[in-house]
């Protein structure tokens, strides 16, 4: 920025400041009740917005002077529907599992009475002499929150909370650095890219600044096709600034004029929420033309994609932009140097993004100090499966794969035992319990054989059969597959049809060794990265779970009773109850019919293995079981059954 | 224009800067197995992955059709990670192609047949499932039998027809293991845009495109013209 510029972009940044402060304050420092809902999609899932309109409704029955506001998510997707409320002479207060209901109360009792309603409470935000609070729970010793910071805490929808918690004054600092600066600055911090290959982000701008030609792009991956991944939507929906700020950084150090956010369709909110954030930015002038008063000038659009797991991966998301098909198309030349129309064009990820103006703010080497050696900065977790808190977590690089499972996480639910952690989509791969102390980073877990990723953690179980894992990631891989190149059009589909013989119990024992070259091939011949990680999740369970899949090749067994064709459900004589027939009405298919004792027998030829019998007998009795493989069936008692 | 040389199997050629070493190769009598490569096309499809070479210095396999020629660069067509790598590529194509040589009008001509040659394997794979597609076959068109059982998935076809004639009959369609050559819509070719100049049938590699008159086959002097230079 030319010097005489600098004053103008300080003051223009400071007036847009104190008009934001002093909005902020207006809502939170009087004497006022405030109620913050959490309406993300996890929110809404679980049915915020009937809980939105009771709070509303009872707020303007009773003619209350107290904002209720939509805020984003939290991370604790396990407790949603969440409200906050907070009122003078209490800590803020949040509740899990509002509804309605639950949502009238809390005005009658608390807002208007003095009752805090402790039984639906599920933490405080602060640290008071009342209830438990957040910092409290054992995750929050091993939680950091940089990336997520804002998320729950603001309205996205009001450009004015996210610059009172101070947003944008990195924009405002960056506009006064050199962009060879920002990029050195983004350079020492150690960034690597989040969206899974952890790419040097500082390395990608370099090289984009410095490629030929005078129009380029940012871009910005939302794409998220991961199935059980949802940190880059929760974000876009909980600060969309945050990703925002971050693009018009990128866009003044390379030298960029335009940008995308490329959003899959099926995001709504996301892209709601994200263009709103546009145009309140644009009335700030913290985008368009001569942003706060300096010479760079920068615009930015959404795009929505159609939602192709393959869109994900650069050169398809950029044929998708173009309005092609979204093929991948062979590298290089990479993006940075020839992306979009021909253009030199970033790529980056939401949380890459994302941490760009926590990097500027508070310096390199303040990110740099989070982390280890190879990996810096923090790692967003979309926490799914067999795990007591899911939802979202930020924890350093480094930390743990038990601490983020068993801490943050609370481990598995139901007291049963963990079997594997799925990490890194399908891309990714299944790491047994032995990994658990590995500490998480890109390398490491590169080297364990799964991947970073963009944050996706699938958690299993002692009911989850890894040979059928292995097969419903490759089979969302083979559907996925653009079908352009050799390996990954036909190779996947050999592996699928392999894994479908295994788990159906006609596998043979030589398909190990094919599957194990053909995995090899495949991901050394693909032409993208799709193809060239597909094979990851049988590669890791191959290497880290084999026993299972000779127990269904050479025994007909599923160790974990979960492949329909080799087990067999069967009643317990000894504990089936006489008096009760729980099973018997429920039978989808009249399969069970009490014998001359009133014991329930189920007729094998008739069973179709929908499991709602073992559902229906009641929990003292417990007489149902399944069995694998089926020929361990004690054959049936003599003695004629009942009509 | 600049030319560089280089090293392709021991014997030294000389290539203009900025071509890919398959051309190299092929200008010069050196076979790579290749089924997608086009030399007008302006990027490579790099899309049947079977040109693996090993290039000294690059510790992976690279498709030759997307790799610059470089001053002194070493290039070896046979190395066996090269191999392995193009013997699967094509043994999945096999093990998903309907191997009828004896009634199919391209037997003696057909590109897959060469390819299995050069990489001394059968054309019935023994290691994969055969996994067919099972689509008909369209006979409308009063030139040509397009069946796309027998298709690869090479993209020449289309080339030709949407890029060199600016035609756009036929394109791709689908994904995975679906993907497949149509026309717009899935309709008959003769209900198409197709003019019927046939040269979508010279440019195929295999018997997926083959004339209706001389009993569907295609002779060798008219491949010729076939914008792809085959097996020496
Ligand atoms: C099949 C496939 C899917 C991908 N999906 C995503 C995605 O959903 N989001 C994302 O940010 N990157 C995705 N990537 C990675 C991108 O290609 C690219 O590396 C990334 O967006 C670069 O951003 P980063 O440097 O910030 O990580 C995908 C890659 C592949 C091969
Ligand atoms: S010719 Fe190189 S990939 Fe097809």
């Amino acid at each position: 920025m030319k010097a005489a510029e600098l004053p103008t972009i300080v003051s223009t940044f400071r007036d847009i400041k104190d008009r934001a402060e002093s909005h902020w304050r207006e809502l939170r420092d009087n004497s006022k009740a405030v109620i913050m809902v959490g309406t993300a999609t996890c929110g809404r899932a679980a049915g915020a917005m009937e809980v939105l309109k009771a709070l509303r409704d009872e707020v303007k029955k009773r003619n209350l002077d107290c904002p209720v506001i939509e805020v984003g998510c939290m991370g604790h997707c396990y407790s949603e529907p969440n409200v906050t409320i907070t009122k003078p002479g209490y800590p803020p207060i949040c509740y899990a599992h509002v509804n309605p209901v639950i949502a009238e109360r809390l005005i009658k009792e608390f807002i208007l009475g003095d009752d805090p309603c402790l039984e639906f409470v599920l933490a405080a935000a602060e640290e008071n002499d009342l209830v438990p609070s957040f910092s409290d729970f054992p995750r929050a010793q091993y939680e950091k929150k940089v990336v997520l910071k804002n998320c729950g805490q603001i309205d996205p929808q009001q450009i004015e909370h996210y610059i009172a918690h101070g947003g944008y004054a990195a924009l405002s600092k960056a506009l006064q650095m050199r962009p060879e600066d920002i990029i050195d600055e983004v350079k020492r911090s150690g960034l690597r890219g989040r969206g899974g290959a952890g790419f040097p982000t500082g390395q990608k701008w370099e090289t984009c600044r410095y490629a030929a030609g005078r129009s380029k792009y940012i871009i910005c991956n939302g794409d998220e096709g991961d199935p059980g991944a949802f940190m880059d939507r929760a974000i876009i929906e909980s600060d969309p600034h945050s990703v925002l700020e971050g693009m018009i950084i990128a866009g003044y150090a390379v030298g960029a004029r335009y940008g995308y956010i490329y959003v899959r369709a099926e995001y709504p909110l996301a892209v709601h929420r994200a263009e709103i954030a546009l145009r309140q930015a644009q009335k700030l002038n913290l985008l368009g033309k001569n942003i706060l008063g300096s010479d760079f000038s920068f615009d930015i659009k959404t795009f929505q994609g159609s939602g192709a797991f393959v869109c994900g991966e650069e050169t398809a998301l950029i044929e998708s932009l173009e309005g092609k098909p979204g093929l991948p198309y062979n590298r290089p030349p990479y993006p940075a140097t020839r992306g979009l129309n021909g253009k030199p064009t970033v790529i980056n990820n939401v949380k890459t993004l994302a941490s760009i103006c926590h990097i500027i703010e508070n310096g390199a080497e303040w990110f740099a100090s989070i982390g280890t050696d190879g990996s810096k900065g923090t790692a967003v977790f979309a926490l799914a499966g067999k795990v007591v808190n899911t939802g979202l977590a930020e924890v350093p690089m480094g930390t743990t794969l038990r601490q983020v499972i068993f801490d943050v996480g609370s481990g598995i639910p139901n007291g049963k035992r963990f079997k594997a952690v799925q990490i890194g989509g399908p891309s990714g791969g299944c790491l047994p319990e032995s990994a658990l102390d590995l500490p998480i980073d890109f390398d490491s877990l590169t080297d364990a054989g799964a991947m970073m990723g963009s944050g996706g953690m699938i958690v299993l179980d002692e009911d989850d059969c890894m040979v059928e894992i292995a097969r419903y990631f490759l089979e969302f891989t083979q559907r996925e597959s653009c079908g352009k190149c050799t390996f990954c059009r036909l190779g996947t589909k050999q592996m699928l049809e392999v894994l479908d013989e295994i788990t159906k119990g006609k596998g043979r024992i030589e398909d190990i060794d094919m599957l194990m070259e053909l995995a090899q091939d495949i991901k050394a011949g693909s032409l993208c990265g799709l193809g060239k990680t597909a094979p990851n999740p049988v590669l890791t369970t191959l290497r880290h779970f084999r026993d299972e899949y000779e127990a269904h090749i050479l025994e007909g067994r599923c160790p974990a009773l979960m492949c329909a064709d080799l087990i067999t459900y069967y009643i317990i004589p000894e504990k089936c109850e006489r008096s009760c027939d729980a099973c018997v009405g429920t039978c989808t298919v009249e399969a069970i019919s009490p014998n001359k004792q009133r014991i329930k027998v189920i007729d094998q030829e008739k069973c179709v293995k929908c499991g709602t019998c073992l559902t229906a007998c009641p929990p003292q009795y417990n007489a149902v079981i399944k069995v694998s493989p089926p020929s361990e069936v004690p054959a049936p008692k003599k003695g004629k059954t009942r009509k | 224009m600049k030319t560089v040389s280089l090293t392709i199997d021991g014997n030294k050629v000389t290539a203009s800067e900025g071509d890919k070493v398959l051309w190299a190769a092929l200008d010069n009598g050196i076979y790579i197995p290749n089924l997608c490569a086009l030399r007008d096309a302006a990027e490579p499809a790099a899309a049947c992955r079977l040109c693996f070479i090993e290039v000294e210095g690059c510790s992976k396999p690279v498709t030759a059709c997307t790799e610059p020629v470089q001053e002194g660069m070493v290039v070896n067509t046979k190395g066996a990670n090269a191999l392995r790598l193009a013997r699967t590529g094509f043994e999945l194509l096999m093990a998903s192609h309907p191997v009828d040589c004896a009634h199919c009008a391209s037997n003696g001509v057909c590109e897959l047949q060469i390819i299995a040659r050069h990489l001394s394997i059968k054309l019935k794979s023994k290691r994969f499932r055969k996994l067919l597609r099972e689509l008909p076959i369209d006979s409308s068109s009063p030139e040509f039998v397009y069946d796309p059982n027998k298709c690869v998935l090479c993209g020449r076809c289309v080339w030709i027809c949407r890029e060199r004639l600016g035609i756009g009959a036929l394109g791709f369609a689908y994904r995975g293991f679906k993907r497949m050559v149509t026309t717009f819509g899935g309709e008959p070719i003769a209900e198409s845009s197709c003019h019927g100049c046939d040269e979508c049938v010279l440019a195929c590699p295999t018997g997926a495109l083959t004339l209706k008159d001389q009993h569907g086959g295609v002779s060798r002097a008219q491949r010729q013209k076939d914008p792809q230079p085959t097996a020496p």
